[in-house]
């Protein structure tokens, strides 16, 4: 288990107060104090984690929030801001002593203009919201995480969410032209706007997977993007995942970059399978969903290709899609993978690493062996174009040494995939998951330098602190906790 | 403010021990071609990445590559040309508009140190979003490494984004891995005469609203002219595989009748002019700016540097990228930071006499919460002052 910081009594203490002074600041049903309702806050997508909250607040305004964060700075309370929730690597998992401020009263969309092809919304719109409301026009917001029914972009900015499309169209921080952001001390900062590039330095860029630390994004200037004229899917089944691997970098060396390409390996293809009734080839090793966009025609031409370089390396089947419901069968079973690996384990861990693609069948080759030593199963899939890796390692929560055993299983992928040269998380964050492991990939210098720049935002740390950074060696959080 | 003593080690520690044995801040810089951008730089040494060159890892398949930050653009353009690869947000040569014909090619380092970027980057990725990793030492000299070689990497604060476009002020950067696009098999440019900008912006917006996959839009407006085409004229390219660019062109020609289509190596001409600003080459006594704001409010900016100080200009990104020429004086200046403040977007100065530059605000001014921010950021990498003061701000 992970350890949190010591609670500051004096905060504790005050704890009737602090809830007073925010009533004042948020009025009506806002503020939240019984432990009846701030349980659904208790913890987020990492749900292993759990830790009740001082209070939670709910505002509506960006003047809010900016009178809450100063109301927090000048009581010394810590702040940990959430979305709805959906963290996989508990960045919204609370403090004993901290006010838990909640975006999803803020949920209005502000603007839309397709002439210059951006929307400017709340921090709690939710990811599939901003689709929704221009897609009636043809257009779309690109990222798309797993969680985009429910996540919010305030959180997407902070985490700098990805999703499977992000091969073409990038993850948020390729799609983002602005943000508005309370620091601790309560001031409003517009940073960015309608327009592409900052003159200056790139504040947008240094906010973007945050993670929180830095500041609160209220409101969220996005591009919105004309959708392509449509899209269809296919399928390769092959005998082994050093097969696929190759064929994986056969595709992305050929010069088309296919607008999705997924990765599932036996255990995956078996656990979807009887899950969604895909019609998932259950002799595969390894299996492929190449996705290419355009019109009719142009998918024909594009789909033809990939068919004939993956018709080199053997492949066991293959299944074009001949329209958008055989498409969505394909999909269909990949969409449902998380749903599918929770139906044959009680719980399981989703890892997050990245890791180079020419790498792949090494790094599965040792998951494999650790699943046979730590006595775990583990179901992998992938968003192979960019190398980013998904184990759901399989586990028991009533059973504690499972989880322990599942914690230090998914620690030592998350090494191994920055020992062959990759990273802890390319879409989930650090959170408190990986916290302690940013020694793995940094060094002592580098996480001092990120911490300077932590703390050039938020001097006492405050901001979601005992995230990111780890414990040891951090002045400000082990001061508190003495 | 000529550098008298120039230091160009070969090696990153180098950097690093130069860094911490300065006595005196230091100019930050690669091979000089962007030098005379924003404010003069308040040192009386020089610090160049220059003989820090060579490209370090090119994995073709994995689409990346990493260079040491003064190998030049054209090399490691040659490299990518070899295996059909680009720098997708192609990065611009400004050596003829910033009047440095003289001076060697662009480093990697210095146009990322300068977030430059090109026509693409209106598919959505600026040059600082194919940065995947830096190397840099900051001004402790201390090396430090950001970011790393993989596609999807959000592990801990994203300096890369911090250093890149920092003109030098926090960091030196000694290596850059860069994500990398395949070439397109075909590409091919609409050019389209039309009246005037807000004409003009409506045709980019058509080519921009489709679902074509528009990867330059451009304007030439009335007086400019490039690789023998002259404006007004609205520019669209499409660079996919040969059978897609046929047919989107089929579309776009229905949608926007009237118009030429470029082909080849005369549409790849028509970019690069436009990516290096080469039709605005300024004059004696001429300033360079360029501002950024939202497409649709182009043609008020346009026509208030023109009513303002006569100024020529070059538009791209749909026309959310305006390139000015004008008079280098203090009044033009203000001229163009109001309108860019009108049109609710941004610049910056890119070129004018040192006297001018040094006595004025080359970007925007922050409000007061976020300059002392950027204080503490600046004091977090550069403790003491030491990376081209001035550079970016008076007085930082």
């Amino acid at each position: 288990m992970i350890a949190l910081p010591l609670p500051k009594p004096e905060v504790l203490g005050r704890r009737n107060e602090i809830l007073a002074g925010l009533r004042a600041l948020v009025p009506g049903d806002g503020v939240i104090g019984e432990p009846l309702r701030l349980r659904p806050y208790e913890t987020d997508g990492l749900s292993a984690y759990r830790q009740m909250p001082l209070a939670v607040v709910l505002p509506s305004s960006t003047e809010q929030v900016a009178a809450i964060l100063r109301f927090c700075r000048d009581n010394g309370v810590r702040v940990v801001p959430r979305g709805a929730g959906t963290s996989l690597s508990g960045g919204a998992l609370p403090l004993a002593d901290a006010v838990v401020i909640g975006m999803m009263r803020m949920n209005r969309i502000l603007e839309v203009s397709f002439e210059d092809r951006l929307a400017v919304v709340e921090a709690g719109v939710t990811n599939l919201g901003i689709t929704k409301e221009v897609e009636g026009q043809g257009f779309f917001y690109a990222p798309d995480p797993s969680s985009q029914l429910a996540c919010m972009i305030g959180g997407n900015v902070m985490m700098n969410s990805g999703g499977a499309h992000c091969l073409k169209y990038g993850v948020t921080a390729n799609n983002l032209l602005g943000v508005k952001i309370v620091t601790v001390d309560g001031d409003v900062l517009e940073i960015g706007g309608g327009h592409l590039d900052a003159a200056g330095l790139d504040w947008l860029g240094i906010i973007t997977g945050s993670e929180g630390q830095l500041g609160i994004v209220t409101e969220v200037t996005v591009r919105i993007l004309r959708a392509a004229e449509g899209q269809r899917a296919m399928l390769a089944a092959f005998r082994s995942t050093e097969v696929a691997g190759a064929a994986v970098d056969a595709i992305m060396a050929s010069g088309v970059i296919p607008v999705a390409l997924e990765f599932m390996d036996r255990p995956c293809i078996h656990a979807c399978e009887a899950f969604a009734h895909a019609g998932y080839p259950l002799d595969a090793e390894a299996m492929l969903i190449i996705e290419v966009e355009g019109s009719a025609e142009e998918q024909d031409v594009l789909l033809d290709g990939i068919r004939g370089i993956c018709a080199r390396f053997d492949p066991i089947s293959m299944r074009v899609a001949t329209s958008a419901e055989e498409s969505a069968a394909i999909w269909k079973g990949r969409k449902g993978a998380f749903g599918a690996v929770g139906r044959i384990s009680p719980d399981y861990l989703c890892m997050d690493g990245t890791i180079p693609t020419g790498e792949l069948p090494h790094v599965l080759r040792r998951i494999g062996e650790m699943s046979e030593e730590y006595g775990l199963g583990v179901a992998n899939v992938f968003h192979a174009g960019d190398g980013n890796l998904h184990p759901l390692i399989m586990f028991d929560a009533n059973d504690a040494e499972s989880f322990r055993k599942a914690e230090a299983f998914g620690a030592d992928i998350l090494k191994l995939c920055v020992e062959v040269g990759g990273c802890l998380t390319g879409e989930h964050g650090v959170g408190v998951e990986k916290r302690d492991l940013m020694p793995v990939q940094f060094t002592a210098p580098e996480l001092a330098q990120q911490r300077r720049v932590k703390s050039a935002f938020d001097p006492d740390w405050l901001l979601n602190p005992a995230k990111v950074f780890p414990l040891e060696g951090n002045g400000a959080l082990s001061v508190a906790a003495e | 403010m000529s550098a008298v003593l120039d230091l160009a080690p070969g090696t990153e520690e180098g950097i690093a021990t130069a860094l911490r044995n300065a006595a005196a801040p230091l100019a930050v810089e690669g091979n000089g071609s962007k030098r005379g951008m924003l404010r003069p730089v308040q040192a009386s040494r020089t610090l160049s990445t220059r003989n820090l060159t060579g490209i370090t890892l090119y994995r073709p398949q994995e689409m990346v590559l990493s260079a040491r930050a003064g190998t030049t653009l054209p090399e490691i353009e040659a490299a990518l040309a070899e295996k059909n690869q680009i720098i997708v947000p192609e990065p611009p040569d400004l050596r003829a508009l910033m009047g440095a014909e003289d001076a060697p090619p662009p480093t990697i380092g210095g146009l990322v140190a300068a977030n430059l970027s090109g026509p693409r980057r209106i598919t959505g990725f600026a040059l600082r979003d194919a940065v995947l990793g830096i190397r840099f030492v900051n001004g402790a000299g201390e090396v430090l490494r950001s970011g790393g070689r993989v596609h999807k990497n959000v592990t801990g604060l994203d300096l890369c984004k911090l250093l890149a476009g920092s003109h030098g002020t926090l960091g030196i950067i000694t290596e850059v891995t860069l994500k990398l696009g395949p070439a397109a098999a075909r590409t091919a440019t609409l050019a389209v005469p039309v009246e005037d900008e807000a004409a003009g912006i409506a045709v980019l917006s058509t080519g921009l609203t489709s679902p074509y996959g528009i990867t330059g839009a451009a304007m030439l407006p009335a007086g400019a002219a490039v690789a023998g085409l002259s404006g007004p004229l609205a520019l669209l390219r499409l660079e996919d595989v040969e059978a897609s660019v046929n047919y989107r062109m089929g579309r776009l020609q229905v949608a926007l009748p009237g118009g030429r289509v470029l082909e080849g190596e005369e549409s790849r001409a028509l970019w690069r002019a436009i990516r290096d600003a080469s039709p605005l080459v300024p004059g004696e006594g001429e300033a360079v700016w360029r501002l950024s704001l939202r497409p649709s409010a182009a043609p008020f900016a346009v026509g208030a540097l023109r009513a303002a100080i006569g100024a020529r200009c070059l538009l791209d990104w749909g026309g959310g990228l305006v390139w000015a020429v004008g008079p280098a004086t203090e009044s033009a200046h203000a001229a163009v930071m109001e309108a860019a403040r009108a049109s609710g977007g941004t610049f910056t100065l890119f070129r004018a006499p040192d006297a001018l530059r040094a006595a004025i605000a080359v970007i925007p001014p922050e409000p007061p919460a976020l300059a002392a921010i950027a204080a503490r950021v600046k004091a977090a990498l550069d403790p003491a002052g030491r990376l081209n003061p001035g550079r970016m701000r008076a007085g930082v």
